[in-house]
């Protein structure tokens, strides 16, 4: 494996149009969660035409819903969830300028073709490692929906938050590219 | 007649809930610390590692493993010369689980309904089997069930004619469907046989079994091991980032069944694989 790339937020698009499919990511700086119930609320919003929970610009978003947090800990465990339920509100954010998405699992092709127009990366977490991510958020307050409770926005801020990236800018698939290098012939059933 | 009475059941559960989210089982970690021996890809290697470090870690800090600390489903063996005098098992059940969701920093995950998504608070109410048997035994089973890998779960109702080929085929292509979204290496339940609920139930209850404690039939036993090597063909890796190691463990239950019927039910946990257990 190649030695990690160091990203600080915000970002650019000259921050990420380098990044490839399988780059190991760490992350520093801000992320904003929300999961479904908040990217409800936030397609909502942007439909009425009231103001957001947060400026999308340059910005990660990490879906994820934490436990609650022990005394003495920032964040409860925060491992990511699956990204394909906000596949039908993430454009709606990638279009204003987000850069990143932190989840797990496949995305859709509008979301993809989203991503490649706007300027946006897909990243993976690995939800079994909940605890060691939680870890690496330093301060985690809530910003909107509060009554959301585990659902409701927070702003994290984070050191070396590691991901990979999934979806570069140049169409690659980290879910596809590594099923395929990783299939196997199956055994065939015996005669 | 043995005399249980409700407030051990309640601090038995709500043990039970703390236990089963920050401690994951042996057997399990046994079966990650093997598919990471046998790891082909670096990237697939590097995800079992930090698992079995969060393992660690959770066990060490008694936080939970994985933030989806699911339904709370338990599996309840009562025995007919069991009684509980001063109150109601379910209602003690529940009572444990909103006091160990609470008091072990669990998130609460459960809605009202489909369509009230508002959040009941406590993480009630518990899923809850009841199986009666003879004699004193009261054993408690809990699994918790996270969402993700639960949503990637599928039945089919086979035909005779289909038979094995047909049922090897179905499973392997659920877990294809799943892809990363199961939060692979999973564990797959697989019930088969019975009527359409049997099928589901069966396969709930398949990931209790320890990690890779084959079943006794020897017949279905060379069945889970035909069809986990399959699934580890797929290359769907740790965390779908490609890898030789996609599955733990499948573990098939099997069940009686109609002339004219072959049901399968195929029911995945994913890599936050949680389970405990207690007997009273």
């Amino acid at each position: 494996m190649s030695e990690p790339i160091r990203l600080e937020t915000p970002l650019s698009f000259e921050d990420v149009e380098p990044l490839k499919t399988g780059d190991v990511v760490l992350i520093s700086g801000v992320l904003f969660t929300a999961r479904d119930a908040a990217h409800k609320r936030i397609a909502e919003a942007i439909e009425d035409g009231s103001p957001l929970p947060f400026d999308p610009s340059g910005q990660i978003v990490y879906f994820t819903g934490p436990a609650p947090a022990r005394p003495g800990h920032a964040l409860g465990p925060a491992g990511p969830t699956t990204s394909s339920r906000m596949d039908s509100y993430s454009p709606l954010l990638i279009e204003r300028g987000l850069r990143g998405m932190v989840g797990k699992g496949v995305r859709s092709e509008a979301v993809r073709d989203s991503m490649h127009e706007h300027g946006c990366v897909y990243f993976g977490a690995v939800e079994g490692t909940a605890a060691l991510l939680a870890d690496r958020v330093k301060e985690a307050e809530v910003v909107a929906y509060e009554d959301l409770g585990s659902e409701a926005v927070r702003r994290l801020v984070v050191e070396d938050f590691p991901v990979v990236v999934v979806n570069d800018l140049r169409g690659g698939d980290l879910y596809r590219e590594g099923r395929e290098k990783w299939r196997r012939k199956r055994t065939p059933p015996p005669a | 007649m043995k005399e249980i009475p409700k407030k051990q059941i309640i601090e038995t559960i709500r043990n039970l809930c703390i236990e089963a989210n920050t401690n994951l089982p042996e057997s399990h970690l046994a079966a990650m610390r093997r598919a990471l021996e046998k790891e082909e890809s670096p990237l697939g290697r590097e995800v079992l590692e930090r698992l079995l470090e969060n393992a660690d870690v959770a066990r060490e800090r008694c936080i939970a493993f994985c933030q989806d600390t699911g339904y709370a489903v338990f599996f309840v063996e009562i025995g007919s010369e069991v009684k509980i005098p001063d109150g109601e098992l379910g209602e003690a059940i529940n009572e444990g689980v909103r006091r160990g969701y609470e008091e072990g920093y669990l998130r609460k995950s459960i809605v009202r309904s489909p369509i009230d998504r508002t959040n009941t608070g406590d993480n009630t109410p518990a899923i809850i089997y009841y199986e009666p048997v003879p004699g004193d035994t009261f054993e408690l089973t809990m699994l918790v069930k996270g969402a993700g890998c639960d949503n990637m779960s599928a039945l089919k109702m086979l035909t005779p004619a289909e038979g094995v080929e047909g049922m090897k085929e179905f499973i392997v292509e659920t877990i294809e469907k799943a892809g990363p979204n199961a939060s692979p290496p999973v564990t797959v339940g697989v019930g088969m046989g019975g009527p359409f609920e049997k099928a589901a139930m069966m396969a709930k209850k398949a990931l209790t079994r320890p990690s890779g404690e084959p079943n006794l039939d020897p017949e279905v036993a060379k069945l889970e091991r035909e069809i986990l090597d399959e699934i580890n063909a797929t290359g769907i890796g740790p965390a779908g980032y490609g890898g030789t190691e996609t599955a733990l463990a499948v573990h098939i239950e099997s069940f009686a069944t109609h002339i004219a019927a072959f049901p399968v039910a195929v029911n995945l946990d994913c890599h936050s694989h949680r389970t405990a257990k207690a007997s009273l």
